[in-house]
């Protein structure tokens, strides 16, 4: 298991900026407040019978002032980049070239974005007979754009950020689904708390509304069909709602953030990863129940966001490892938010140093009782992230 | 014998296992031997139709098998091979249970052609749109394709095989990427985090649509004939990079461990160091400077200074761009120096393994620093007069090496750089 737990004589990490663009909305207050009136935002017949969370529009030119850099990405590096802004604002840091030019980039991403029209058309041609040798070839050569594939590639959303915000640091890219999430906070603090660095962007961003992503997850039964239910209800109806979501934070040893004057939202405590083998039941339980035990001791009021995704049966053994905290209330981003993939556990860690910075968990949806009500602010929150089909995380966030 | 800590106070990071496949064949000997007789491992692609393509050579990896055949699976296995021979080496922890994380660089996964195309075959009408395909695709007959398709499915399967520690992290920087997974390592060992760490970057991405999408950006040769002097870095004549696939793995260790288990030592991971290009998508900044930053840093890194490099094992892909950047900010790191540093580029033979290139190539450098002998730059007759370069052109060349700089870019702004040590500083 490999783990990042603050030790003794290591800096502590602050979380000094947040950018979140959603299918609740873009910024930290549209967010706050959508949670706050448990409003969802579902699209029930746009996919049909699949169901997504679309991303609430926002307008790119804010973020991303050269149309020219918004043509070669595809939605989901817009997205990213535009939230990636939004936690650069948020930090106090957009446009400060001492600190851009040096800041580390960690990115969870996927990619692969497709042109739709480009691969129906090579497969109904194919169907009509269409079977020269080079037929394959020379679609894609005349019907592909030039610059596509940089749409495509998973470190071209750190590029783009790169770009369009003028990062000169260093970046890396993630990939592997959920987990890869919770890897690029736990080596951005890992870096951090060690010295090797002193400020970090990390993040994710995700475009749910993609049929070729449907098509994938498709082949495994996890898309969520027909009714939207909450993640915890969907056990005779499992699956996940795909969601457009960027989030993003500035992660910042307390000694950079002090000379600078910013103020933190919350601490980065702790982040622990891991793969359990999900060869038998309770495999997973039991891996979450070991990454609970390496997070460094909870004292305060205490309180989890998951990740769950509704597929099956990763959720239930995530209810299962839950039950056993009874006096924790959790809270469910999958519900709120759809399944953002790569994004989802920063998301969670974003929402657990809002919720801390504000001083109230933000309220349950849910109808199963698995979410309960939370009275007082919360001061410790642990993020939990199971992936759908592979890979574990949990990040203890606290209040400075 | 030497310190167990660098000039920086920080655990020495040692290698005691590698692996490595290529166009050349599987495993060091014989890559070694073939790579110092200037043999190429770039063919006429045989694996897809190359009717409509401008490009029809690449550095395949035929001799290895997968079934059913994907670009993914194909990537796995190489790892998988690699990974088997850099354990076997480095005698380390027991069968299936590796002592420490894996870092893998891999290729960017998707849903293949074959498979797409499988799918359209299902639906089983002339006419259909791609919400057919979606209808079609649930139920459990394609439950292998997700799990094929998943980002992280390759580094799940290794972890699983050999047993590796915690979650492991599979990455892309590009054409960067094998030296982004050392480097990871050598970050891990060094926090003190493990004793040990595992390496791997692989690519077995030679498939129609990557091809064009690189052919569409003009990155790639098209001097097809003969494939074997398609690569030429360095050279005036250069017109682009030739696609290729291979692995490369190697087994991380503090000294401190290394040495306490008896291990063979096979070299020094001395400094790593990155920086990122934010001018443009795929052309770097005109002033090089973030690549002339990045191999400062990496000199700093190993607390080295440029007149104790004695070799640059460059990532000279062959396209008109790189090779001149490439000397251009090598220059403006090493001054006169330069001149009597022997230069040379894997990549003329092997191809560029793009995602596998940076642990490839690492390897290669450890290979020369035991061998004591540099591999040639093949294809290397007309060479470029504003590249200054001393290469190795053509005809291996018996050298004292002690440290050598070894370099990775890639789209996306991504610089970072090796220095690779016979023994500890």
């Amino acid at each position: 298991m490999t783990d990042t737990a603050s030790k003794p004589g290591q800096t502590e990490v602050w979380i000094t900026g947040i950018g979140l663009a959603t299918s609740l909305g873009e910024g930290l207050d549209a967010n706050w407040a959508a949670l706050q009136e448990k409003r969802i935002n579902v699209d029930e017949e746009r996919f049909a019978p699949f169901i997504v969370h679309p991303l609430l529009p926002v307008s790119f030119d804010s973020q991303i002032p050269k149309k020219g850099d918004q043509r070669q990405m595809e939605a989901w590096q817009r997205i990213g980049v535009y939230a990636a802004g939004l936690a650069l604002d948020s930090a106090g840091i957009k446009g400060n070239k001492d600190i851009l030019s040096k800041i580390d980039m960690v990115v969870a991403a996927g990619g692969g974005e497709r042109d739709l029209n480009v691969d129906t058309g090579v497969l109904t041609a194919e169907a009509k007979g269409a079977n020269a040798p080079g037929f394959l070839n020379e679609r894609l050569m005349s019907d592909l754009r030039p610059t596509l594939f940089l749409a495509q590639l998973s470190n071209l959303l750190a590029g783009n950020i790169a770009i369009v915000n003028g990062l000169g640091g260093t970046s890396r890219t993630f990939m592997g689904e959920e987990v890869a999430g919770a890897d690029a906070a736990r080596i951005a603090l890992s870096r951090i708390a060690s010295g090797e660095s002193d400020i970090a962007l990390i993040g994710g961003s995700h475009n749910g509304e993609r049929k070729d992503l449907m098509v994938l997850y498709e082949f495994g039964d996890f898309n969520l069909k027909d009714k939207f239910a909450p993640v915890w209800a969907r056990k005779d109806h499992a699956g996940f709602a795909l969601g457009s979501a960027g989030a993003f934070l500035v992660l910042e040893s307390k000694a950079h953030a002090e000379a600078r004057g910013a103020k933190p939202y919350a601490k980065l405590s702790s982040v622990v990863t891991d793969l359990a083998r999900r060869k038998q039941g309770g495999d997973m339980e039991a891996t979450l129940e070991k990454l609970w035990a390496k997070l460094p001791k909870r004292d305060g009021k205490g309180a989890i966001i998951s990740g769950a995704t509704g597929a099956e049966p990763a959720t239930s053994e995530e209810r299962g490892f839950l039950k056993k905290l009874a006096d924790f209330p959790v809270r469910s981003t999958g519900t709120m938010f759809g399944h953002t993939m790569e994004t989802q556990f920063p998301l969670g860690i974003a929402l657990a140093a809002l919720s801390i910075s504000r001083g109230a968990l933000f309220p349950p949806n849910d109808s199963t009782g698995t979410e309960v009500e939370m009275q007082g602010a919360p001061t410790q929150i642990v993020v939990v992230g199971a992936g759908h089909w592979r890979g574990e995380g949990m990040a203890l966030v606290e209040a400075v | 014998m030497t310190a167990p800590r660098d000039k920086l106070g920080r655990p020495v990071v040692v290698v005691t296992g590698m692996g490595i496949t290529t166009s050349l064949g599987a495993g060091k000997a014989d890559n070694w031997s073939k790579l110092v007789a200037g043999e190429s491992g770039i063919r006429t692609i045989t694996r897809f139709p190359v009717d409509g393509l401008k490009t029809t050579m690449a550095g395949t990896v035929d001799f290895v098998s997968v079934d059913p055949f994907s670009s993914t699976g194909l990537s796995e296995r190489m790892a998988e091979l690699v990974t088997e021979e850099a354990l076997e080496q480095a005698g380390i922890g027991a069968k299936g249970d590796f002592p420490g994380p894996l870092f893998l660089a891999v290729a960017p996964v998707e849903v293949e052609w074959p498979q797409r195309r499988e799918l359209g075959r299902a639906v089983g009408a002339p006419d259909f749109t791609y919400d057919d395909l979606l209808r079609i695709s649930g139920g459990g007959k394609y439950s292998a394709y997700h799990h094929r398709f998943m980002f992280g499915s390759v580094a799940a399967y290794l972890a699983e095989t050999f047993g590796t520690k915690g979650s492991p992290i599979s990455l892309s920087t590009a054409c960067a990427s094998g030296a982004t997974s050392i480097q990871l390592g050598v970050e891990a060992i060094r926090r003190g985090e493990t004793d040990a760490a595992l390496c791997v970057a692989t690519d077995g991405t030679v498939n129609p649509e990557a091809l064009v999408r690189f052919s569409l950006l003009s990155a790639l040769s098209t001097q097809n004939d003969p494939p074997q002097a398609a690569s030429r870095p360095f050279s005036k004549n250069r017109d682009g990079f030739v696609m290729a696939e291979g692995a490369g793995a190697l087994v991380l260790e503090s000294y401190e461990a290394a040495t306490a288990r008896g291990a063979n030592i096979l070299g020094v991971i001395a400094g790593c160091g990155e920086l990122t290009d934010s001018f443009h998508r795929t052309r770097s900044s005109p002033d090089g400077k973030p690549i002339i930053g990045c191999m400062n840093k990496t000199l700093a890194d190993a607390g080295m200074t440029p007149d104790q490099i004695d070799h640059i094992n460059a990532h000279g892909t062959a396209t008109p761009e790189n090779d001149k950047m490439e000397y251009n900010t090598t220059s403006a790191v090493f001054g006169d120096l330069l001149q009597k540093i022997p230069v040379t580029s894997n990549k003329s033979m092997v191809g560029h393994t793009i995602s596998a290139a940076g642990a490839v190539e690492a390897i290669f450098s450890l290979l020369t620093l035991e061998h004591q002998r540099i591999p040639p730059t093949i294809n290397y007759d007309n060479p470029d007069p504003t590249i200054l370069f001393d290469v190795v052109g053509n005809k291996a060349r018996d050298a004292r090496v002690t440290a050598v700089m070894s370099n990775s870019f890639g789209f996306g702004g991504q610089n970072a750089s090796l220095i690779l040590t016979r023994e500890p500083a």
